[in-house]
């Protein structure tokens, strides 16, 4: 399929799910103007507002990043979620411990050190597939189980503060990352997110080390027949998609919490792979799909806030457009127009 | 009577005609071959004819009377049967299962195994068609997996069976088996279309032949009125040379040497034993014999896929036993490997990413990882030039090719680096007669331009033509050895089925 073919049909699932949302919202005895009036408004009313989408959009840029360069390589990672608990981690401690240095300097480390964690947590994985065969899909699952309760269990027995509530000490002034609109909460997290997504864009655009793990994502066989190491770029791909994944973690720390906080996380890992999935598993394609996502988290609050409209239905919007973009077909059968052309693409 | 007679049919994808105003008649009882090179038009029209496709327009006829076919079912309710290339089978089911299904016999809603296994062995029985009613398709070879969809499709009644490039996947052996089973079939009285681009399929089977060419029908002749000279001729366009003019060689140094080569593949328990042979610059050795005789082995072996157990493979006056894929290709490796889409090339890259692969680090390609694209597309047009790759789109992606010219990009790829030792396995398969021709001079001009060819085969004739000198493989032993000149063919058949005591001596 063409490039603008697949744009066209992305716009089109948007435009479809939010119809049938419509629908839902109907049906669920709501105004429907009220609902979408609110959406819009809760997303981009007010620079406030839109502040939050970004907000809400900034974990989503990693994660679904983290699950596109897996699948560029052929990987499925599903374990984002562990990755970023990980990276979260290692960020916030590395941020209480080491105050004496600069607060640039701090920042950068930390979240170095954060994409470090989640590039290593992944690397497991890679090697178990790289090694052994054991198809990622099942470890990086595990590996969310076991991410998610170790840094639990480090953070209960190294580092809680005192209270009730399982979690670190705050961070001081100058680990945080600095906001961009005062009062927020949106801070450069956003900006390093578009940085990493111009970065891996251009490895794997640009790149023979992008190359090759597209080789070995497209046809492992082929990859071997060329004399590329395929265990290597195995493992190479999850350390990457790991460490994007950390950073995801790494500037929630940073920038929102200020702390590490046990079970922050409503499943920004797993909400990546739809994101991915929405961006076609190009990096541009995610940083777009993520924002929609961001809109319709922040604009769905706004609906449940101002209307009393139940916020979840954003996420079934959410979950239909997943729908429409990975069944394309679907379109076929509402607009046979399309099918028609696509008669030209059969072989002769 | 007429079996099939199509009159005038069109058939158009976007602004391309498929089939332009198609004359095409098949006597009932005959075999008729549809012959023609890739893209010529015989997948469409005979899925015009299997209902596959619609026409957009003309007029088909089945046993004299007009049809107007919607889909397959039409079509099978006509008695017309469809062997495709690709088989459609299911793995996980039996042989019975796969035949019976979609028509099964049943009484109040369960289905009668007993009577659709008498049924299919009755079938299997009458036209000899040997097949073991209870095996798992995905364990039987794909010679029966083909026997399996020929019942398939006489267990529907069929009276007239296409046959869409039915040897494509076959071994000479099952190819053969194929052809006894359809004269067999034509003496029951039954038609046969039978789809190829093969000339000598063609002359062997075929009472009339059809030539396609760019979606018109070139003419129709019997077989005993021609020769595949003039069917080539028809096919292509213009005059063919089936034989390679192959003069007498001078050998230069030794390139590679393989001494006392053992291996076991641990999966399908195949083993080559004391491999020795060697070749020398200026010289083409062929590797004779039946498919899954040892030959893949041996080709991924010696380019590095597989780790051996135990010998030398001497390359350059360098051992290379445990040089990786990327140390062997610097020391002079050029692999054109047998499975073209699973090895060679990938379907999803454009033409320039292919021609690059294997060299994306190199200079000046690369510039420390960087790639830089204008050096790539220029080397992509220098090939593109050399090697006459043909092609739709200006991006078009590797997998759009016709087979031909997916061969011509990786032989170009291969043969463009500093090389002096060419490993080509199945370099024509697949491939029409026109890339066959350029295939084979090119082999010929990188013999005589002192380069060391390994040319792994399942084409007699065409080891017979290239080759300086012949090793016979059988069960992963070399059997037989010896210059081309010295066996006949009637030799290397008999070799290559095993039959090896009376034959061959040493060079």
């Amino acid at each position: 399929m063409s490039k603008y073919k697949n744009i066209l049909n992305s716009i089109l699932a948007i435009i479809f799910a939010l119809f049938v949302g419509a629908v839902l919202i109907k049906i669920s005895g709501h105004s429907v103007k009220e609902a979408y009036y609110y959406l819009f408004y809760g997303a981009f009313g007010t620079s406030y507002n839109f502040a939050q989408t970004l907000l809400m959009t900034t974990p989503l840029i990693f994660t679904g990043l983290a699950v596109a360069i897996g699948f560029q390589s052929g990987l499925f990672n599903i374990g984002g979620e562990g990755q970023l608990y990980w990276g979260a981690f290692v960020t916030a401690i590395i941020a209480i411990k080491f105050t004496l240095l600069p607060g640039y300097l701090l920042i950068f480390i930390a979240l170095l050190g954060g994409a470090l964690a989640g590039g290593l947590w992944a690397a497991f994985p890679g090697y178990l597939k790289a090694k052994t065969g054991a198809h990622e899909v099942i470890t990086t699952i595990m590996f969310n189980y076991i991410g998610i309760l170790a840094t639990t269990f480090l953070l209960k027995r190294y580092f809680k503060a005192d209270g009730p509530v399982d979690q670190t000490v705050m961070l001081t002034k100058k680990a945080r990352l600095p906001e961009l609109i005062t009062n927020t909460r949106l801070t450069w997290a956003i900006i390093i997110g578009i940085i990493v997504v111009f970065l891996v864009d251009q490895l794997l655009k640009r790149t023979a080390i992008g190359f090759d793990l597209k080789v070995v994502g497209e046809n492992i066989f082929a990859a071997e027949y060329a004399g590329i190491k395929t265990g290597k770029y195995t493992i190479l791909a999850m350390i990457i998609s790991g460490a994007v994944a950390g950073l995801a973690g790494g500037t929630i720390v940073l920038g929102v919490l200020h702390r590490f906080i046990t079970n922050f996380s409503p499943g920004y890992g797993f909400t990546g792979i739809a994101v991915a999935v929405l961006g076609r598993n190009k990096p541009w394609g995610v940083l777009l799909a993520a924002f929609l996502f961001g809109a319709l988290e922040a604009g769905g609050m706004a609906m449940q806030l101002f209307a009393d409209i139940p916020s979840d239905l954003m996420e079934i919007v959410q979950g239909l457009v997943i729908l429409f973009v990975a069944a394309p077909a679907i379109f076929e059968i509402i607009f046979p127009v399309i099918k028609k052309n696509r008669g030209v693409e059969s072989n002769v | 009577m007429k079996a099939i007679e199509l009159k005038k049919i069109t058939k158009k994808f976007g602004n391309t005609y498929a089939n332009n105003k198609i004359d095409f008649s098949v006597q009932q009882g005959e075999i008729h071959c549809l012959l023609g090179e890739n893209g010529a038009g015989k997948s469409t029209l005979v899925k015009i004819i299997f209902g596959l496709y619609q026409k957009d327009s003309g007029e088909i006829k089945i046993n004299d009377q007009i049809v107007k076919l919607k889909g397959p079912a039409d079509a099978i309710a006509r008695k017309v049967g469809m062997i495709h290339q690709h088989f459609m089978l299911v793995d996980s089911l039996t042989i019975t299962e796969n035949i019976i299904a979609g028509a099964e016999p049943s009484s109040k809603g369960f289905i009668n195994y007993r009577e659709a296994e008498r049924k299919v062995r009755d079938l299997s029985e009458q036209y000899n068609l040997q097949v073991k009613v209870d095996s798992l398709v995905g364990e039987i070879s794909v010679g029966e997996q083909q026997r399996v969809e020929i019942l398939k499709a006489l267990y529907r009644n069929a009276e007239i069976l296409i046959l869409d490039e039915p040897t494509a996947v076959l071994t000479p052996q099952e190819t053969k088996e194929l052809f006894n089973v359809l004269e067999q079939l034509k003496k029951s009285g039954k038609t046969i279309i039978f789809i190829t681009h093969k000339l000598k399929e063609t002359m062997q089977v075929a009472d009339r032949v059809s030539v396609l060419r760019d979606g018109k029908k070139v003419g129709t002749v019997e077989t005993s009125q021609t020769n595949p000279a003039e069917l080539a001729r028809m096919m292509v366009g213009r005059e063919v040379l089936l034989k390679v003019n192959r003069t007498q060689n001078n050998p230069g140094e030794k390139v590679l040497e393989i001494s006392n080569l053992n291996y076991k593949n641990k999966k399908s328990g195949l083993s080559l034993e004391d491999i020795n042979f060697s070749i020398q610059a200026g010289e083409i050795l062929g590797i004779a014999g039946v498919e899954g005789n040892g030959q893949l082995e041996l080709e991924e072996v010696i380019a590095g896929l597989r780790s051996f157990q135990q010998g030398n493979i001497e390359l350059n006056s360098k051992i290379i036993n445990n040089f990786s894929v990327k140390e062997r290709r610097k020391n002079g490796l050029a692999h054109i490997p047998s499975d073209r889409l699973k090895r060679g090339l990938i379907q999803n890259f454009n033409l320039a990413n292919n021609l690059v692969l294997g060299s994306e680090w190199d200079s000046p390609y690369a510039y420390y990882s960087i790639l830089n694209y204008n050096e790539i597309n220029k080397f992509k047009d220098e090939i593109v030039k050399e090697f006459d790759l043909r092609y739709t789109k200006n991006n078009s992606i590797a997998g759009e090719l016709s087979g031909g010219n997916q061969q011509k990009l990786i032989i170009g790829r291969e043969l463009s680096r500093e090389t002096n030792f060419i490993l080509a396995a199945q370099p024509t398969r697949g491939v029409d007669v026109g890339a066959i021709e350029y295939i084979h001079k090119l082999l010929i001009e990188m013999r005589n331009n002192g380069k060391a060819i390994l040319l792994i085969s399942a084409e007699l004739d065409e080891l017979r033509s290239l080759s300086d000198h012949l090793l016979v493989i059988y069960e992963g032993k070399i059997v037989a050895r010896g210059s081309t000149d010295k066996f006949t063919e009637e030799e290397l058949g008999l070799l290559m089925a095993g039959h090896y005591q009376q034959g061959g001596e040493n060079v």
